[in-house]
């Protein structure tokens, strides 16, 4: 006959809950303490920069925006300024707030696990550590003159010239016509977003019923915006296409 | 009734007390004893649980905590500290911000010449400056690290979900902090900077004169959309460091100054820093 299993030691007198006073506060403070000592070494031995007057009319460059948002500065070799500016801003705000209401997984709520919630994780890391993070670095680091790539041990020339060889897609397929590119524009850029829809809930769709149609669709679409970023950054970078849509108003 | 004769020391008593030590024990007695003591702190110090209690729950700067936590809330390596760090950070802004604020004076002709002046007549006032700055370039790693830490434990899912869009506004006024005190310098760094930043304005879908649709919006031109809306002009100029530090100094603070308490509040009523159930 098999064994049972041992029973797990008992651990229950230890008691569940402690006093915040002092076991919280104690180490609050050693970490304050810590924090602040850090603080002060690190603003005794560096300076904080301080250029020359401000003035309008000698644009340095590059011109580069705050460090925290270069990532999104780097998105505007891809994007034009109302989609890396604007509306990218917004949308990572806005589906940063969503994401509670969208992640309907009841599984890690509380601990550490990639297991339990793989796609989850993934898709975080993704977004903050490649889309967010390496982006920063990269232009912090490797966007010289005229926001051109520069590798560390190369010279930040001013006069390098790079050849614009970039043209529209519907252009690389060999549509003329203006209209009719912006129609191949729309029915791709569209076509994406349908069949990108269209697959993730025909996969899923014995959620449908448990997470909710409204849910599922903003999900799928905040992820093909996030994929469709990658996509039209490797687009540019091996094909040389600029925009994939070309409409009267506004570009993508 | 014959007065009571005036005590007199006892000196061999005196000298007794004082080389034994028993003169703290009574000194120290005849102080926490006194009205002005026990008026100022509400409770004894000696290490009992409702000291332990009340030592939180009787502190104004400390009730924000629950008395008692669950063990696994102490553990470094589940929280990484960083959320406190942030706040900590946040504070050392304010008292060096507060003290830059005394030298400087946001008028184009006064912004850049006060740095000067503060990073080299006034005393300590680069270390403050530095301070200032490097807790701000600090807080924007700590704030992003923490929701990182957030959402790798899950931390966001019922019933702390709208906690997490509280801290999504937190982390977005942080960065919006950060950002209008980028401009208060005044120098060649802050100036452009804030340009390439305030440019994507102009972009604005409807709202921006360079923006999608933006020709379906009566009046928007480049002196009137959201862009100069920010900066208070069609350029950066001292319309808009006037701007920037007053949302930063005044409207900004505030606003995620109240976004917090009800962040570290709602961590107490959500029941604590989540932990597995």
């Amino acid at each position: 006959m098999a064994q049972a299993p041992a029973p797990r030691k008992k651990i229950d007198e230890i008691p569940e809950k402690v006093h915040v006073w002092p076991y919280l506060v104690r180490l609050e403070f050693l970490c304050a303490i810590i924090v602040i000592l850090l603080l002060a070494v690190w603003s005794i031995t560096i300076d904080a920069p301080l250029e020359e007057a401000a003035n309008p009319t000698k644009t340095p460059n590059p011109s580069k925006a705050p460090w925290y948002f270069l990532g999104l500065q780097d998105i505007l070799v891809y994007f034009d300024p109302w989609f890396a500016g604007v509306v990218a801003p917004v949308l990572i705000i806005v589906g940063l707030m969503l994401i509670p209401y969208l992640d309907m997984n009841p599984k890690g709520n509380g601990y550490y696990t990639y297991e339990e919630r793989k796609v989850a994780i993934w898709v975080y890391c993704f977004g903050f550590l490649v889309l967010w993070i390496a982006l920063i670095i990269m232009g912090v680091f490797l966007r010289g003159p005229g926001w051109n790539l520069f590798m560390p041990w190369q010279f930040w020339d001013p006069h390098k010239v790079v050849a614009l060889v970039n043209v529209d897609l519907p252009y690389a397929f060999g549509v003329r016509d203006y209209w009719m590119a912006s129609f191949v524009g729309a029915v791709v850029t569209l076509g994406y977003f349908g069949v990108g829809t269209a697959i993730y809930m025909f996969m899923e769709r014995k959620a449908i019923k448990n997470v909710g149609f409204v849910r599922m669709f903003l999900k799928i679409q905040l992820i093909l915006i996030m994929i469709g970023i990658v996509i039209k950054i490797v687009l540019r970078l091996a094909f040389n296409i600029k925009y994939i849509w070309v409409t009267p108003w506004f570009n993508v | 009734m014959a007065t009571k004769p005036p005590e007199i020391p006892n000196i061999a008593e005196m000298m007794d007390k004082i080389k034994s030590g028993k003169i703290f024990g009574e000194i120290a007695k005849s102080i926490t004893e006194s009205q002005v003591w026990t008026s100022t702190f509400r409770h004894g110090y000696a290490d009992t649980p409702r000291n332990r209690v009340l030592q939180i729950a009787s502190n104004v700067w400390l009730h924000l905590h629950p008395v008692k936590i669950h063990r696994h809330a102490l553990r470094i390596k589940f929280t990484w500290c960083m959320g406190g760090i942030t706040f900590l950070l946040f504070l050392s802004t304010v008292v060096t911000g507060v003290i830059l604020m005394f030298y400087y004076r946001p008028v184009g002709e006064y912004a850049y010449f006060d740095m000067k002046y503060l990073q080299y007549d006034v005393p300590f006032g680069m270390l403050m400056r530095n301070m200032h700055r490097w807790a701000a370039h600090a807080m924007v790693i700590t704030v992003w690290l923490h929701m990182f830490r957030v959402f790798l434990t899950g931390s966001y899912k019922p019933p702390r979900e709208f906690n997490w869009v509280i801290g999504v506004f937190l982390v977005t006024f942080t960065l919006l902090l950060s950002f209008t005190g980028y401009l208060l310098p005044w120098d060649q760094l802050a100036m452009w900077a804030v340009t390439v930043g305030t440019n994507m304005a102009r972009a604005t879908p409807f709202l921006g004169n360079e923006g999608p649709f933006q020709e379906f919006v009566f009046g928007v031109s480049p002196r009137y959309d959201a862009r100069s809306m920010l900066i208070g002009g069609s350029v950066v100029g001292p319309p808009a460091l006037l701007r920037f530090y007053v949302l930063h100094c005044i409207f900004i603070p505030l606003v995620a100054g109240a976004l917090m308490i009800v962040h570290f509040w709602r961590i107490r009523k959500d029941g604590g820093i989540s932990g597995p159930l």
